[in-house]
C-alpha cells in the first residue's frame, strides 16, 4: 500500500463518521428549517417574528453582558494571580479553576443553592433584613449562572497570556516615567488583546447556546435556547425550531470566526 | 567491517526534474550516474534543489513525469522508499524519541525481521563502529549533537544499504566538532565502500569527501567533476566564484595574451577574444618586484592571517585583484607591486549568456 | 504602602471570586450528607441521600460511563489516524476537514441534536438505543482529541521521524504503530482525558437525544433537581463532583506538565 493511500484509508472513518453524524444532519436541519409553512422565509424570522426578535436580542445582551463581566473579572483576578507568589496562591488557583468542566445543569443547581428558594442568601437577606431575597429563577441569577461557567476558563486564558507577556516593557514603560495605573492601560491591557477577544468570544458563543442552566433554573426568562426547546418539544414546530437553531448557529459560528480572524488564530477550543 | 563493505548500487538520475504542487520549480530535468561505491556530493546554494534531488534518489519525492531513477539495472521509480533499501542520515537526523540509542541503531533490521541475536550484534557492531560505546540504552534526548549525528548514521548503516544518502548531516554541529567528525565520516565512506550521496552547502566539506562532486544553482547542475576538476578547471562564472576564492577579470585576447589595465597576462593556447573572462586564485598569483612582472598594481590592504596574508590589489584588474602572499614577504598598504601568473593558473571562462 | 493596599484590594476580590465558585459547591455537598437541609447541618450527617440515589440512578450512571468509554474508544480509532492524516497531508483540503470537525464547538448542542434528531429520528433501533447519544457524543467530542494530537504533531516533525522510519523500511502501517503513535502519546492522553470528562458531563446534546431507557448521568441529575429533595440533588451532585473531579485533576495537572517540559 503506498503511503498516499494509508494517508486516505487514515482519514476515511473521520469524513464518514463526520459526514453521516454531522454535515447530512445539518443539511436535514437546514431542509427541515425551510420547509415548514413559512418556507425558506423561517430564516428570516428570527429578525422579522417580534415575538422571536424580543427573544434574539434578550439573549445577546445576556450573552454580552456575560462577556464583559467575565472579562473584568478574570482580567482582574488572573493579573494579580500571576504577578505575585504567596502562599495557598497554588489552592486559590485550583479554586478558580476546577469548575472548568462543570455541565451547565450543575452550574444551574449550584446557582439554585445561592440564590434559590432555600439558598444561602435567601437565608443571610431573611436573617438580616427579614426579608428573603430570591432572584436564581430570574435573568440574573441566569446570568450569575452564565458567569460561574465562564470565569475559570476565562482565568486560564488570561494567565496564559500574562506569562507570556514581556517584563520588559513593563519595565521600559516605567524608566519613561508611567505610573502603575498608565502601565496598566498602555501597556499589559493592550498585550493582553488578543487573549481578550479569544476568550471573551468563547464567552460569548458559549452563554448564546448554553441550554443546561437555563433549563435547571425553569425560568420563564426568554433566551433562544430555551425558546427553541419549547418550539421542538411542545409546539412540536419542526420548521421554526430548526430554522432558530440555525441562527443560532450561524451567530456562535460567526463571533468565533471574526475573533479568530482579529486575534491571529488565538481562540482555542470552546470545551 | 568486511561484514558491511562492498555492497553499493549504482544510481542512475535520468531525465529527474520536480515541480511541486505549487509550481514552484526546484529542479530542471536532470540526468546523472553514480558510480557503485563512489561518493558523490551535491553542492550549491540554499534553495538550489539538493534536497529535492536527494529525496527523488531516496523515494520520497516522485520526479515529473518522465523521470526515472535506477539502481543498477532497476527501476525504482515507482518504489516507495520503504523498499528501496537505502540509508538515510537527515539534517535533524529524525531518530525517534519513543527509542533508546540502541533500539534506534536495530530498527532497520528488527523491520526486516532479523534475528534478535544477530540484531545484537550488529548493533554492536555499529556501535564499536561509530564511536558511541556506552551510549546504547540512553533515551534520544540523553545525547549531544555529536553524539545524535553519530547514532543517525550508525542506524542507516545498520542495515546494510544499497545507497546511503545524508542530507546536510554536519550542519547542526558546532564548527570544530564538524571538522572532526567530516574526517570520522570520510573514513568511514571509504572503510564502507558504500555508494554515498551526500547533500551539503559547505564547500570544505564537498572537497574532502568526494569522489566526485556535482555542482548545483537553481535547479540545474552547474558542473560534474572531482573535486580538482571543480576547484581549477570550473566550467563558468558560478562555479568558479562558489568554490574556493576566486578573482575573475575581463579583457580582450589576442595572440595568447590578456590584455589587463595594469599590463598583461600569457595563456596557455587561447583564442583570440574581443572580451573574454578568465579566473585566476588567489594563491596562484605571486608578489615579485614591480619591475620583474608584466602587470602591476597598488597594495590597497593587507590582513594578517595567520598562515598567510590576504592582500587586496588594485590598478592591475578592472576590479581589485584578491592575492593570497605567503607570510613571510613584508609589503605594506600603498606600495606598488608586480603579479606573477603562470599560464596554466588563468582559467579562460565559457562565454555565457 | 500605596503597593501593600493594591495588593491587598486584588487579593481580596480574587478570594471573593473564588468564593463565588466555591461556596456553591460547599453548600451542596453539605446538603448531600445532611438529614434535612431546611434545619441544617445540627439535623445530622448522613449518607441515606447518597444511597438512595445509587439505587435510584446507578443505572444512569453505568450508562454514562459505558457511553464516555466508548466515545473514548470510537474518538481514539477514528481521530488519531485522521490526525496524522489531517498534518501529513496538509494543504487545503486538510484545513476544510479541520474547520468542518471543529464546527460542532461552535454550533449549539442544542442545533445539533435537534439535526441528529430530524435525521436518525425515523430510524427507531438506533434511536432507542444509546448508541443513538454515542454518535451525538462522538461529533461533539472528536474535535478535542483530533485538535490534542496534532498539536504534538506540530511540536515533534513527525514528518521527519515518519520518512526516518520509511528510510529503514517500515511500512506505513508498522511506522504508525512504532513510530507515530508513540510519540503522540502525550496528545493522545490529553485528548483521552478530555473526552471522558466532556463526555461525562455532556448535557445540551443528551437531553434531547435520550428516550426513558437511555438515561444518562447528568439527565438523572436533570430529573433530580426538577423532582426530588433538595438532599437528593445534592447527593447525586456530590456523586458527579466525586467522578469528574479526578479527570480535571488529572488534566490540569497534564497541562501543567506540558508547559514546564
Ligand atoms: N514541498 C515543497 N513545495 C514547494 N516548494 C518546495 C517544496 N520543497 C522545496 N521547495 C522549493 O524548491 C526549491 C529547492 O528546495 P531544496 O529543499 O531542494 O533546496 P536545497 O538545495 O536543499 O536548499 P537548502 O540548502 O536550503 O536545504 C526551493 O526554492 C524550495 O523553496
Ligand atoms: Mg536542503
Amino acid at each position: 500500500m503506498s503511503h498516499r493511500n494509508f494517508i486516505w484509508i487514515c482519514l476515511l472513518p473521520l469524513v464518514v463518521v463526520t459526514a453521516a453524524f454531522f454535515l447530512l444532519p445539518m443539511a436535514q436541519l437546514l431542509a427541515v428549517g425551510a420547509g415548514g409553512s413559512r418556507g425558506v422565509s423561517a430564516y428570516l424570522a428570527i429578525i422579522t417574528e417580534p415575538r422571536y426578535r424580543a427573544t434574539l436580542i434578550n439573549t445577546v445582551v445576556l450573552a454580552a453582558a456575560t462577556t464583559i463581566a467575565t472579562l473584568v473579572i478574570a482580567t482582574i483576578a488572573g493579573l494579580f494571580l500571576q504577578r505575585h507568589r504567596f502562599p495557598g496562591r497554588a489552592v486559590l488557583i485550583a479554586m478558580l479553576t476546577f469548575p472548568l468542566a462543570f455541565p451547565g445543569v450543575v452550574v444551574g443547581f449550584l446557582i439554585i443553592l445561592l440564590a434559590g428558594r432555600q439558598g444561602l442568601i435567601g437565608a443571610i437577606t431573611a436573617a438580616v433584613t427579614g426579608e428573603k431575597v430570591v432572584f436564581a429563577y430570574s435573568i440574573f441569577g441566569l446570568f450569575l449562572g452564565y458567569l460561574y461557567f465562564s470565569i475559570p476558563r476565562v482565568i486560564l486564558t488570561v494567565m496564559a497570556a500574562v506569562q507570556k507577556l514581556d517584563i520588559g516593557l513593563e519595565e521600559a514603560a516605567r524608566s519613561l516615567g508611567a505610573s502603575p495605573w498608565a502601565v496598566q492601560r498602555d501597556v499589559v491591557l493592550p498585550a493582553l488583546g488578543p487573549a481578550f477577544v479569544a476568550s471573551g468570544a468563547i464567552a460569548f458563543a458559549t452563554a448564546m447556546g448554553a441550554f443546561g442552566t437555563a433549563f435547571t433554573l425553569a425560568t420563564n426568562i426568554d433566551v433562544l435556547p430555551m425558546l427553541i426547546y419549547t418550539e421542538f418539544t411542545l409546539a412540536a414546530n419542526f420548521a421554526i425550531s430548526a430554522a432558530l437553531s440555525i441562527g443560532l448557529g450561524v451567530i456562535a459560528w460567526a463571533i468565533l470566526a471574526l475573533a479568530r480572524s482579529m486575534s491571529g488564530g488565538a481562540v482555542a477550543a470552546a470545551g | 567491517m568486511s561484514a558491511v563493505a562492498g555492497h553499493g548500487a549504482s544510481v542512475h538520475i535520468q531525465n529527474c526534474g520536480k515541480t511541486f504542487p505549487d509550481g514552484t520549480q526546484a529542479l530542471a530535468p536532470a540526468s546523472l550516474d553514480i558510480v557503485s561505491g563512489e561518493t558523490l556530493v551535491l553542492l550549491g546554494p540554499s534553495g538550489c534543489g539538493k534536497t529535492t534531488m536527494l529525496r527523488i534518489i531516496a523515494g520520497l519525492e516522485t520526479p515529473d513525469a518522465g523521470g526515472r531513477v535506477l539502481f543498477d539495472t532497476t527501476d525504482m521509480t515507482a518504489v516507495p522508499i520503504e523498499q528501496r533499501h537505502v540509508g538515510m542520515v537527515f539534517q535533524s537526523y529524525a531518530l525517534f524519541p519513543n527509542m533508546t540509542v540502541a533500539e534506534n541503531i536495530g530498527y532497520g533490521l528488527k523491520i526486516r525481521g532479523v534475528d534478535k541475536s544477530v540484531r545484537a550484534a550488529r548493533v554492536a557492531e555499529m556501535v564499536a563502529l561509530t564511536n558511541i560505546g556506552g551510549l546504547e540504552n540512553r533515551r534520544i534526548d540523553q545525547l549531544s549533537g555529536g553524539q545524535r549525528q553519530r547514532v543517525a548514521l550508525a542506524r542507516a548503516v545498520a542495515v546494510r544499504p544499497r545507497v546511503l544518502l545524508l542530507d546536510e548531516p554536519l550542519t547542526a554541529l558546532d564548527a570544530s566538532l564538524r571538522d572532526r567528525l567530516r574526517s570520522e565520516l570520510n573514513s568511514l565512506l571509504r572503510s564502507l565502500g558504500i555508494t554515498a550521496i551526500y547533500v551539503t552547502h559547505d564547500q570544505a566539506e564537498a572537497m574532502e569527501l568526494g569522489d566526485r562532486i556535482v555542482v548545483m544553482r537553481k535547479g540545474a547542475i552547474a558542473q560534474i567533476g572531482t573535486p580538482r576538476e571543480i576547484y581549477f578547471a570550473p566550467q563558468n562564472r558560478f562555479v568558479a566564484e562558489f568554490v574556493g576564492a576566486a578573482n575573475i577579470v575581463e579583457g580582450p585576447v589576442a595572440g595568447g595574451r590578456l590584455t589587463l589595465p595594469g599590463g598583461w597576462l600569457a595563456l596557455d593556447n587561447a583564442a583570440d577574444n574581443a572580451a573574454a573572462v578568465a579566473m585566476i586564485r588567489p594563491e596562484t598569483i605571486g608578489i615579485v618586484a614591480e619591475a620583474d612582472a608584466f602587470l602591476r598594481g597598488t597594495v590597497e590592504s593587507v590582513a594578517f592571517i595567520g598562515d598567510r596574508q590576504r592582500l587586496v590589489v588594485t590598478g592591475a584588474a578592472n576590479q581589485p585583484l584578491t592575492v593570497d602572499a605567503p607570510n613571510t614577504i613584508n609589503v605594506r598598504a600603498g606600495e606598488r607591486v608586480g603579479l606573477s601568473v603562470t599560464p596554466q593558473a588563468v582559467r579562460v571562462l565559457p562565454k555565457e549568456d | 504602602m500605596r503597593d501593600r493596599l493594591i495588593f491587598a484590594s486584588q487579593l481580596g476580590f480574587t478570594l471573593l471570586v473564588a468564593a463565588f465558585l466555591v461556596v456553591p459547591v460547599v453548600l451542596s455537598i453539605t446538603a448531600g450528607v445532611t438529614v434535612n437541609y431546611f434545619r441544617g447541618i445540627q439535623s445530622g450527617v448522613t449518607l441515606q441521600w447518597v444511597v438512595q440515589v445509587w439505587n435510584l440512578y446507578a443505572g444512569e450512571i453505568g450508562l454514562s460511563f459505558l457511553i464516555a468509554f466508548a466515545t473514548l474508544a470510537v474518538t481514539l480509532v477514528v481521530g488519531v489516524p485522521a490526525a496524522y492524516g489531517l498534518h501529513v497531508k496538509g494543504g487545503r483540503l486538510s484545513r476544510v476537514i479541520e474547520e468542518i470537525i471543529t464546527l460542532p464547538l461552535a454550533i449549539p448542542g442544542l442545533a445539533i441534536a435537534l439535526a441528529l434528531l430530524l435525521t436518525y429520528g425515523g430510524f427507531g433501533g438506533f434511536r432507542q438505543s444509546w448508541l443513538f447519544i454515542l454518535a451525538g457524543h462522538v461529533v461533539f467530542t472528536m474535535p478535542f482529541m483530533v485538535r490534542s494530537v496534532m498539536a504534538v504533531f506540530a511540536s515533534v516533525d513527525i514528518k521527519t521521524l515518519d520518512e526516518g522510519a520509511a528510510s529503514l523500511g517500515a511500512s506505513p502501517w508498522t511506522r504508525f504503530c512504532n513510530v507515530i503513535v508513540p510519540n503522540a502519546m502525550p496528545g493522545i492522553l490529553a485528548g483521552s482525558l478530555m473526552v471522558v470528562t466532556l463526555s461525562l458531563g455532556e448535557f445540551n446534546l443528551t437531553w434531547m437525544l435520550h428516550t426513558p431507557l437511555t438515561k444518562t448521568l447528568p439527565v438523572g441529575l436533570a430529573d433530580s433537581y426538577a423532582s426530588m429533595r433538595l438532599e437528593v440533588a445534592s447527593a447525586y451532585t456530590l456523586i458527579f463532583f466525586i467522578m469528574i473531579v479526578p479527570l480535571l485533576v488529572a488534566m490540569q495537572m497534564f497541562a501543567e506538565k506540558g508547559e514546564t517540559k
